[in-house]
């Protein structure tokens, strides 16, 4: 399976060599990156070379990087204060604040294909220029499947499609302000419904409840399964 | 005045051949289809974003709560996302009964699949034979887990428990009599594995009778026959996977082309439909009965004679067993680092699939070396699925939207996550 995904690697870089930004093979799994002014070059080519020829589109994946390796707990020090963040605000302007701070590349799209033809998938993953206004190109003309994926992704995470014929919130309430799969998007919410009696209709106010965290996140040093991962490649 | 051709209806989302919470604008020519709008996410509750704030182990029963119908599938995509990550395996035992457990699922969602299906069209008595084969499925559910539905039974490295000695027995109540008692007990007085092979045995005869209440039957057919045609390179641009992709004649099973779990020692067959109507995506799937009856049966021969471990013996993953907690101090260790702080993965990212029920589930986790998830995606068979509805209704009377939403096998909770 490897040696396959290996051949098919080197066909893929022989072919597109200034279109592919980076490719890896892990877990036996071949993730090509591009960049999104090449997404739909790279895609075309994907489909329609025989050796590739990946006829379906099994996934389109929004992820926020915004709080990537980012942990609760601190393991090298021995403090043992609870590092639950609570500083989140229904304050649009404070949350855009922090958002400032982030550096590189916040959101990606990850697509993934699957070869019925030949039997095998590859991963496809684009990061969005920019953090503000993150816009990718629509490969919803490739591949018709991915019409609604993207709508899911633009509605989670607010990852703009250009090109999309239809793209409208699909998950989120009618109505719904915010993207809720972005990682200062609160876990709780933003808002609560509740049948206001005196009004005689439902009404939407701010989140009573406080956010709590049971589990901390940590990220351990020792990855004693990373090794174990490494000599299966 | 003018003539008003077009007309929106509403069709749901309480509708009871709305399989649950769809909302469907259907803009209408008269009585023939010119546009579906499938509104989904009635049911949306966030799966993804809970795991992102749970350790690895505490989402394993929010998988069952995706298609509710088929749970362990579910489960087994997420585990063995996860057992990738780890670059672990489980015991060889554990994979014949998460083979023996898929499968018992594949019948359990066809089963509920068929009834609602035939509900829809019209025909009432299907769907009280199917949950009287159900039942005894989630009996089986019951006496491993515990829980009828939500089983929360495999784990990363293998399953919660091996399967028990005993089923549990019916009970005297003012219900039924003693004769009742005695001949529904009459199955269960062996192990798990005893009734699930006196299950195997009976459960061909089942399928043939239902098979008799539809297959020939002209009203099911009239119904069914050149709905919602699908042919094959539209079925593999719209995303469709598993008896949506063979019922247009493409032979793609990933039990067969990329083998997990023990599918590649057992012996069984792939349906595969002509036309890429609804009445062959029936054909397919009463077939896939037969032939998961027959994988169940081979497991409950191997597991009859193969004892053994069933779950990994890395308790850095695994919690130890519950007698060497109360003396040994390791093991107490371990389990109070298991319940308080779950396991890291390494770096990186996976994606792993399976054939569920309904098509290709998969799960994607980018892991960021932290004992959760950074970011899970569940790739859900029936989203690519509702999202060809307008495709597949097109053209179609309105009472064929109800066939055609039967024929997917649409449940909710996996489309709004």
């Amino acid at each position: 399976m490897s040696e396959a995904l290996q051949k098919l690697d080197t066909h893929i870089a022989d072919s597109l060599s200034s279109k592919i930004q980076e490719s890896k093979i892990a877990l036996n799994e071949l993730t090509i990156e591009v960049l999104p002014e090449n997404l739909i070059e790279v895609s075309t080519f994907l489909r329609d070379d025989a050796v590739c020829g990946f006829e379906q589109l099994m996934d389109v994946c929004g992820v926020d990087y915004l709080t990537y390796g980012e942990s609760e707990w601190d393991t090298s020090g021995s403090s043992f204060a609870r590092g639950v963040k609570r500083e989140f605000s229904f304050d649009e302007s404070e949350v855009n604040e922090s958002d400032k701070e982030f550096e590189g590349k916040r959101f990606a799209v990850v697509i993934h294909l699957l070869s019925i033809k030949n039997n095998h998938r590859i991963r496809l993953k684009t990061y969005c220029e920019d953090n503000e206004f993150p816009v990718v190109d629509s490969v919803t003309e490739i591949w018709n499947s991915a019409n609604w994926f993207e709508r899911e992704a633009f509605d989670l995470f607010g990852i703009m499609f250009n090109g999309h014929p239809d793209l409208r919130r699909i998950l989120t309430d009618y109505g719904f302000s915010g993207h809720p799969f972005r990682k200062d998007f609160p876990l709780i919410g933003q808002v609560e419904m509740r049948y206001d009696e005196e009004q005689k209709r439902v009404v939407y106010e701010p989140v009573s409840i406080e956010p709590r965290i049971l589990v901390p996140r940590i990220i351990r040093d020792d990855q004693r399964f990373s090794a174990a991962t490494e000599v299966e490649e | 005045m003018p003539e008003i051709r077009n007309f929106t209806l509403n069709f749901g989302p309480a509708h009871p051949a709305a399989h649950g919470v769809l909302r469907l604008v259907l803009e209408m020519d008269g009585e023939v289809i010119q546009r579906a709008d499938p509104h989904v996410g009635l049911l949306h509750r966030g799966t993804e974003k809970l795991a992102e704030s749970k350790p690895y182990n505490q989402s394993i029963g929010y998988m069952d709560r995706l298609d509710y119908v088929s749970m362990m599938c579910n489960e087994h995509g997420y585990v063995l996302a996860l057992e990738k990550m780890l670059g672990i395996e489980a015991p060889i035992r554990a994979q014949y009964i998460r083979t023996m457990f898929d499968e018992i699922t594949r019948i359990l969602n066809h089963l509920l699949w068929i009834g609602a299906h035939a509900l829809d069209v019209g025909a009432m008595t299907m769907f009280l034979y199917a949950f009287r084969e159900r039942e005894d499925l989630m009996d089986v559910y019951e006496a491993v887990s515990g829980a009828r539905l939500h089983a929360t039974y495999y784990r990363p490295g293998g399953v919660y428990r091996d399967l028990p000695d005993t089923m549990p027995l019916h009970e005297k109540s003012r219900w039924y009599s003693d004769a009742d008692i005695e001949r529904l007990n009459q199955t269960r007085s062996g192990s798990v594995l005893d009734f699930i092979e006196d299950f195997t045995n009976r459960f061909p005869g089942c399928v043939d009778e239902y098979e008799t209440l539809l297959t020939d039957n002209r009203i099911w057919k009239q119904r069914l026959v050149d709905i919602g045609i699908v042919s094959p390179e539209r079925a593999l641009q719209l995303g469709l996977t598993g008896a949506m992709l063979r019922g247009s004649g493409i032979e793609w099973d990933l039990r067969k082309k990329q083998p997990y779990a023990m599918y590649d020692q057992v012996d069984f067959d792939i349906p595969v439909g002509v036309n890429g109507d609804s009445y062959d995506r029936y054909l397919v799937r009463i077939e896939e009965m037969r032939q998961s009856n027959k994988i169940i049966k081979q497991c409950v021969d191997w597991l009859r004679v193969n004892p053994g471990s069933v779950i990994h013996h890395d308790h850095k993953i695994t919690p130890p067993n519950r007698e060497a907690m109360k003396g040994d101090m390791e093991a107490l260790i371990h389990h109070f680092k298991l319940a308080t702080e779950g396991y890291c993965l390494p770096e990186g990212e996976a994606y792993a699939a399976i054939e569920h029920p309904k098509g290709e589930f998969g799960c994607y986790i980018v892991s960021d070396g932290a004992n959760k998830p950074y970011r899970l995606k569940i790739r859900a068979p029936g989203f690519a699925h509702m999202s060809a509805m307008d495709e597949l209704t097109k053209g179609h009377m309105l009472a064929d939207v109800v066939t055609i939403i039967g024929t997917m096998d649409i449940v909710f909770g996996e489309v709004d996550r």
